[in-house]
């Protein structure tokens, strides 16, 4: 026979002034199986708790309900109490009269009826209660990091700093990321390079990390303590061992290409490093344009490599490791402005992005930091800033601020008077948005100290007339409309997620906000995680962030995974699905419905050996407890520990068997 | 393909050419138009500027005419297009509104009735169909492109192109072998009805415009509103006297040249009705 305590909480006067707890304490007491009830101002407190496990003491409880707050506040609480009372911490039920009543209604009376049909429902599910135990699961010390840009990189150098084995995996020839095309970074104009560069280079020399480039994550199984994956590294047609980056190839190879990594500003060519600085400093072959893979003709570069690295014949390679931990840094990229037909971006060459700015500005850049029009060479003396290109304005582009915009922009005006004294910079904005530390300041230096020019308004049209771009727009402050004859156009364009985001999310089995941007657990409470347990965010990959925001949640996620990596083993949570194997039809109709990806086909086997037939599996270190797959399954054998259908139904029972 | 002709009071009038070409060249790409009977005003600036129920009440009239008919409306004249599309518009997730003007207007407006541009119906055809039709190509003709203010905005009433850089009668001009010049002034306010009521600001906005597409290498202009056409060409002298510049733009409707492009004769384009003489830049056209 059970023996129910019941524990109602006044929760100071949140519950107690809606609900009246007497009356609820007294209701309780009446209920089949309860034989101890009471009630109580604030029962999380230690004089609360202690009410509760004296109680479990002295009235031989064997379960209790407490009606209080929402389980997700209070849970852990009222299950560590019970269990230092000697009870297993599944026995604890919890009857949420705050958030679901006492908050949302004023009528006491018809309140403390719901109080008490809450209470009822809660008493009979904690009749049918079992037991439930956690399980022990190993962690592989091992963690995978997404994505070499710099969050990627302080996440690397932070998980291995602790001690733990780290494999960096980037999809460019070099790990650096967006930030190593950067000039100089706000609002303290330090190198982006200067300090960049160091940090890939302590990452190369780490004993605890391995970087593979050129490379792509394949495939991703497991769950947390326990994933596997498979990497794909592509061919870089150059022996890493052999070759001593001495960049002879790369000289004398024929075919030029656009570099990307220059914004189109510059040329690579079919062999080549992305940039001087790129880590590892070792070439790979564009076998699309070169010319032996595409004409069977050239191999300037296999004749002249004095290292003989060149290796034509080499191909895409598996990894398969397993990983404790994953942490995604994958970036993001930047939108395409020519949605915009009136800013003219594509038409005009001195039409721009920021991220070609910065190339054009940058020492180790096409015009080696000449800032000159990419027309005709010559310099720039008015150059307009545009804000809030694709960001803020879902017509066109996004509805999201970009947030580092109003930031890189007054760094380029500032700059490019620091380039060019007689340069006028103008900034036209909606809102300067300089949260940061440092950054109003540098925003009103730009403007104080440099002259930049700053216009409340949009932009209307950008067309050229003669060797001028006109740029024609409002200035709202002043009511009126403005034209500038200028000599270059710059466009802040949005930051939006990677084209693939989509698809390696799948492959995380993690999801994305509907802009793409892989989605946290929680905004502000969790902003690291992702509802996937063993998996991090860091950087751009998750919303648009600058430097510090990116580093600073980079070293977040390190943390996370030190943190899951101190321990021997993981405990997993026991109120997950079950398979009654007896009676299961192995229709799978739970595989497909199934979000984590945690059930698979078993088949039985007879004494003999011989296959009987096929049921349902549930890998208990992936599923989440959900309980999609228990609505789905036809033969009601899936069940969820700790909200099996006989106690869930139990408590539909006691609110419609109520008095 | 057939439609509800909403011709409006200047297609009868101060811009008949565009309603004689723009009938001839529905002819001939087998564009059956049947004018509305009893067609109204469609309240165009006047009625908008005045009261909102007027302003839609007239051109709703017409489309409860149209819709008896069983047709959608097509409308050359920018300002009636957008008339007719903005009181559709409006009625449209609006019955209350719908029931008042019907009882207004004493008709029983419905809203099934969709409102096209010339442009946007011509568009429709595709560009091969619009070729197969050019018996003369307009090469030598450097066209500047103008849509106005009011055909493709706003987007969310007009429905149709670019709002900011439209390309559809660049394309259109492409297709009957003429040169459409890059030119940023596509969109640009030619002053419309201050023609009237302050004529210098029609004077300077015209200027401008005659300007850039001078500047651009144009040795014309297409038009598919009259009032830009109005402007554009009548008070061409007058800008011409006050800024000491000669220009010389011939403003043809753009029906005009496809008229000229399908082999029509000038007689039935209204090739006459200009005041900027288009024959010597008519003249050079096709001859190679």
């Amino acid at each position: 026979m059970a023996r129910v305590g019941v524990f109602v909480c006044w929760c100071g006067s949140n519950i107690a002034k809606t609900v009246d707890v007497e009356k609820v304490t007294e209701a309780a007491s009446r209920l089949p199986h309860v034989v101890y009830s009471t009630h109580y101002k604030y029962m999380c407190s230690e004089p609360g708790q202690n009410l509760i496990k004296q109680a479990i003491d002295e009235h031989r409880l064997d379960r209790v309900v407490v009606a209080s707050c929402s389980p997700r506040l209070h849970e852990p609480t009222f299950q560590r109490c019970i269990s230092e009372a000697g009870l297993n911490p599944y026995m604890l039920e919890m009857a949420n009269i705050r958030e679901q009543c006492s908050w949302v209604h004023d009528d006491k009376e018809a309140a403390t009826q719901k109080a008490i049909d809450l209470t009822a429902m809660a008493v009979a599910k904690a009749v049918r209660n079992e037991p439930l135990f956690q399980q022990e699961i190993p962690v592989t010390k091992k963690a995978l990091v997404i994505g070499g840009g710099v969050a990627g990189i302080q996440a690397a150098l932070d998980i291995a700093d602790a001690g733990y084995q780290v494999v960096l995996v980037e999809r460019t020839p070099s790990i650096g990321g967006r930030m190593a095309q950067y000039d100089k970074t706000f609002p303290t104009l330090d190198c982006a390079a200067c300090i960049l560069t160091p940090k890939m280079v302590d990452c190369a020399s780490h004993p605890n990390i391995e970087i593979i480039t050129y490379s792509e994550v394949e495939q991703v199984s497991g769950f947390v303590g326990n994933f596997d994956v498979t990497i794909r590294r592509r061919a870089r047609s150059v022996d890493m061992k052999k070759c001593t980056g001495c960049g002879v190839c790369y000289e004398k190879c024929p075919v030029k290409l656009p570099s990307e990594f220059e914004c189109g500003l510059g040329e690579r060519r079919a062999i080549y490093v992305p940039f001087p600085q790129a880590v590892p400093n070792v070439p790979v072959i564009d076998r699309e344009q070169c010319r032996w893979f595409t004409q069977e003709k050239c191999k300037a570069c296999e004749k002249l490599c004095p290292a003989g690295a060149i290796a034509y014949d080499q191909e895409d390679e598996l990894i398969t490791d397993k990983f404790g931990a994953i942490v995604v840094a994958t970036g993001f990229q930047t939108w395409d402005p020519s949605e915009y037909g009136n800013l003219g971006y594509g038409t005009h060459p001195d039409i721009i992005t920021s991220l070609q700015f910065e190339r054009l500005i940058n020492a180790s850049g096409p015009t080696d930091g000449k800032l000159v029009r990419p027309s005709d060479h010559t310099v720039p003396k008015n150059v307009v800033f545009l804000s809030c290109i694709g960001s803020r304005d879902d017509e066109h582009g996004y509805p999201y601020c970009s947030k580092v915009c109003c930031m890189y922009n007054a760094k380029h005006a500032l700059l490019l008077k620091e380039k060019n004294h007689d340069a006028q910079a103008y900034v036209f904005y909606m809102d300067i948005r300089a949260n940061g530390k440092g950054y109003e300041e540098f925003v009103r230096r730009a403007i104080e100290k440099y002259g930049a020019i700053y216009l409340r308004g949009r932009v209307s049209r950008v067309f050229p007339l003669g060797d001028k771009l006109i740029v024609r727009g409002v200035d709202t402050l002043a009511g009126k409309p403005v034209e500038i004859e200028a000599d270059m156009v710059v466009l802040a364009s949005a930051m939006e997620a990677q084209p693939d985001a989509k698809e390696m999310a799948r492959k995380l089995g993690i999801s994305t906000d509907e802009y793409n941007w892989f989605s946290e657990a929680h905004p502000k409470l969790r902003p690291v995680e992702v509802l996937t347990a063993g998996i991090y965010l860091a950087g751009a990959c998750q919303y648009p962030k600058d430097i510090p925001d990116a580093v600073a949640q980079a070293s977040g996620a390190a943390a996370k995974v030190v943190a899951l990596f101190s321990k021997e083993h993981l405990l997993s949570e026991p109120t997950v699905a079950e398979v009654n194997e007896d009676t299961c039809v192995g229709c799978l109709l739970c595989k497909e419905v199934c979000p984590f990806t945690a059930i698979e086909p078993k088949t039985i086997y007879d004494k003999n050996g011989n296959p009987i037939k096929t049921v349902a599996s549930v890998n208990e270190g992936l599923c989440h407890g959900c309980g999609t797959c228990v609505a789905a399954c036809r033969s009601a054998s899936m069940q969820l520990r700790g909200f099996k259908d006989d106690q869930l139904l139990a408590e539909v029972d006691a609110l419609a068997f109520a008095e | 393909m057939k439609y509800a002709y909403y011709p409006g009071c200047s297609l009868h009038s101060t811009a008949k050419e565009y309603g004689l070409s723009a009938r001839a060249v529905c002819r001939e790409l087998g564009i059956e138009l049947e004018e509305i009977p009893d067609w109204n005003c469609c309240g165009a600036t006047s009625a908008h500027s005045l009261s909102r129920e007027l302003s839609i009440a007239l051109p709703l009239r017409n489309l409860a005419k149209a819709e008896e008919m069983g047709l959608d409306v097509l409308a050359p004249c920018a300002a009636c297009f957008n008339r007719l599309r903005s009181a559709n518009a409006a009625v449209k997730d609006d019955p209350a509104l719908l029931e008042s003007v019907n009882k207004t207007i004493g008709c029983d407006y419905k809203g099934s009735v969709n409102i096209v541009s010339l442009l946007g119906a011509i568009n429709e055809l595709g560009e091969e169909t619009i070729k197969a039709h050019v018996k003369r190509e307009l090469s030598g003709l450097k066209v500047a492109c103008y849509y106005g203010c009011l055909l493709v905005r706003p987007p969310d009433v007009a429905g149709f192109d670019d709002p900011e850089n439209p390309e559809s009668l660049d394309r259109l001009m492409t297709s009957l072998g003429a040169e459409a010049v890059e030119w940023p002034y596509k969109t640009e306010c030619c002053g419309a009805s201050l023609s009237l009521s302050k004529p210098e600001v029609v004077v300077k906005l015209t200027h401008d415009i005659l300007a850039m597409a001078k500047r651009a290498g144009a040795n014309c202009i297409a038009a598919a509103c009259p009032l830009c056409q109005g402007n554009l060409d009548l008070r061409q002298s007058q800008v011409e006297g006050r800024y000491g510049e000669r220009f010389g733009l011939p403003i043809f409707y753009f029906t005009q040249l496809m008229g000229v492009a399908f082999g029509l004769p000038n007689a039935a384009l209204g090739l006459k009705k200009h005041m900027v003489n288009p024959d010597p830049v008519l003249a050079g056209v096709g001859s190679r």
